[in-house]
């Protein structure tokens, strides 16, 4: 087969062992910290510290009768949560995680599943169809609740995609290409980025806290609201499957803002070799600088009260879109000056 | 093997564009739509154009077609009943639509035979060269372009808005007047009426008489 192919499929393989496991860590992670938060022990039954956690709820997720609502529409009902993980699990293909491998037969591989010229846009691309998810899970689950937060949930990613969006083109411009393992060359030589463009940062954390519908924007799914939201009829295995989507989403985001502002798999100052050893080192910077991305998602997420509705669009078109919009303006007449 | 990946995407593009313009749902169609859009992109990025791929999926699929949704989804679109739509003009506009279509294809494989172009380097199609193009050679239609658009939204704003007091001028009888206010009363009727008293009766009064 195609040595290209073949690399390809290995790299795939090492980004989706990293992702996969995110979801049951995160599940043990989400309610011990939130239980600390909350001044509570959390679940410390099930193993030391409630480590096995995850294993119970998987077990349980898989022995739950599964329930379809009679006047349910049977197939947008059944592929929705299947529709769900296709972009959770595709949009990670575009972050570098290491150093360019030189193997022993000279060839230089650079450490990225799809080393194209539109890496970020190929990434924002396809996690704006994760809308789709939500819209057929809310439309086909017949209910009122969850047709309310599949509207909800759809506004409400349409308007923060934009200003992320913006706040993403902010970074490429002083880079000049898509492709981020330009964007992490860049960083190394200059500033890590979330310095000189704090404002586009700061657009960027709060548009993805929209985009994964986590706390404070997660009316879509808010239990004091609307049952559980778009995902009210789904139970055992399909709610497990929207849950696994939602932290891999969140994985794949905070992977895209650490590698645009935080330098991604590189540490200031250190050159990590262009062999195995380098490779290793630069996935484990880049999955520790994810785990802290993770954290500061629970901590604000068990910290802050939801917005209303009307609040949240407004925060999205009328503050951080014309923010977003200063920041490109800003950053493009400082590429322009010479300074970035 | 890239004959394969064309046939398998252009085989989904055409089976969902005729599942959107057929199904009766139009959650349904809507959901083609996007599939249709995806399998186009795909083949984009078969011709060598990945940016314009990526936009097509980014606007086109993530978020236009999700407005389609949201607003199907908020006013309730129902599902059609079967078309019992007359034979006559459907047959009719069968055939001009065949008609066209046999002429646009004739019109493609008849200009092939003009003098040739040189063939697209790796350069000159790249995502610099596009840009340099856009905003060089074709800056006046893109400028004419987004001033669409900008139309575009104006319309839709003006089309979609509640009539207020500016849209009823025409209507007829009493003027009500843009600030709110209380028609001006005729004079001769502000008289104090001498068969009335001028105060008005305090209500209590009627609930204990």
């Amino acid at each position: 087969m195609n040595p290209e192919v073949v690399s390809a499929i290995l790299k795939y393989g090492v980004m989706f062992a990293v992702f996969i496991n995110v979801a049951p860590i995160m599940n043990w992670v989400e309610r011990r910290v939130c239980a600390f938060i909350q001044d509570r022990p959390g679940p410390n039954r099930v193993g030391p510290l409630g480590l096995f956690q995850p294993l119970a709820d998987a077990a349980k997720f898989m022995f739950k009768e599964d329930v379809t609502p009679s006047a349910a529409d049977k197939p947008l009902y059944l592929m929705a949560p299947a529709l769900a993980l296709f972009p959770a699990f595709t949009t990670f293909v575009v972050i570098p995680f290491g150093p360019d491998l030189i193997t022993a037969a000279g060839r230089r591989i650079p450490l990225m599943v799809a080393n194209v010229d539109t890496g970020v846009l190929l990434f924002l691309a396809l996690s704006s169809l994760s809308v789709y998810s939500l819209v057929m899970a809310g439309y086909a689950s017949n209910n009122k609740f969850s047709l309310l937060g599949s509207i909800r949930a759809s506004a409400q990613l349409i308007s923060y995609e934009l200003a992320l969006t913006l706040a993403v083109l902010a970074v490429i411009i002083p880079v000049g290409s898509f492709n981020l393992a330009d964007v992490v060359a860049y960083q190394q030589t200059h500033l890590w980025s979330f310095i000189p463009q704090i404002i586009g940062f700061l657009v960027f954390l709060i548009a993805s806290f929209a985009e994964t519908n986590r706390l404070p924007f997660d009316l879509p799914e808010a239990e004091s609201e609307l049952v559980a939201g778009f995902h009210t009829e789904y139970g055992s295995m399909r709610f497990a499957l929207f849950f696994q989507a939602e932290y891999t989403n969140m994985a794949a985001l905070s992977a895209l803002g650490v590698t645009l502002y935080f330098g991604g798999w590189t540490l200031p100052g250190i050159d990590f070799p262009n062999n195995w050893l380098g490779a290793a080192l630069g996935l484990a910077t880049l999955v520790g600088k994810i785990i802290f991305c993770m954290m500061v998602f629970v901590w604000i997420r068990w910290t802050f009260p939801r917005f209303r509705y009307d609040q949240l669009m407004r925060l999205g078109w009328k503050v951080l879109l014309p923010l977003a919009i200063f920041n490109l303006i800003l950053v493009a007449a400082m590429t322009l000056a010479g300074w970035l | 093997m890239e004959t394969l990946i064309f046939a398998l995407f252009a085989a989904l593009a055409l089976g969902s564009s005729i599942v959107v313009v057929t199904h009766k749902s139009p959650i349904y169609a809507t959901l083609s739509l996007v599939l249709t859009l995806f399998a186009v992109a795909a083949l984009f990025v078969l011709l060598g154009a990945p940016f314009v791929g990526a936009l097509q999926i980014l606007v086109y699929a993530g978020a236009i077609v999700v407005l389609f949704l949201f607003v199907i989804m908020l006013l309730n679109v129902q599902k059609e009943e079967t078309a019992h739509g007359s034979r006559g003009p459907q047959l009719w506009t069968a055939i001009v639509g065949a008609v066209v279509f046999l002429g646009m294809m004739g019109l493609v494989f008849w200009r092939s035979g003009s003098p040739a172009v040189p063939p697209l380097t790796a350069e000159s199609v790249s995502l610099k060269a596009l840009a340099r193009e856009l905003f060089s050679t074709y800056l006046l239609p893109f400028e004419i372009v987004g001033l669409l658009l900008l139309v575009a939204v104006i319309g839709a704003t003006v089309a979609a808005r509640r009539p207020d007091a500016l849209d009823r001028i025409g209507e007829g009888g009493e003027p009500e007047y843009l600030s709110g206010d209380e028609p001006r009363t005729d004079p001769l009727k502000s008289l104090p009426d001498p068969h009335r008293p001028s105060v008005a009766e305090p209500a209590y009064k009627e609930a204990t008489s």
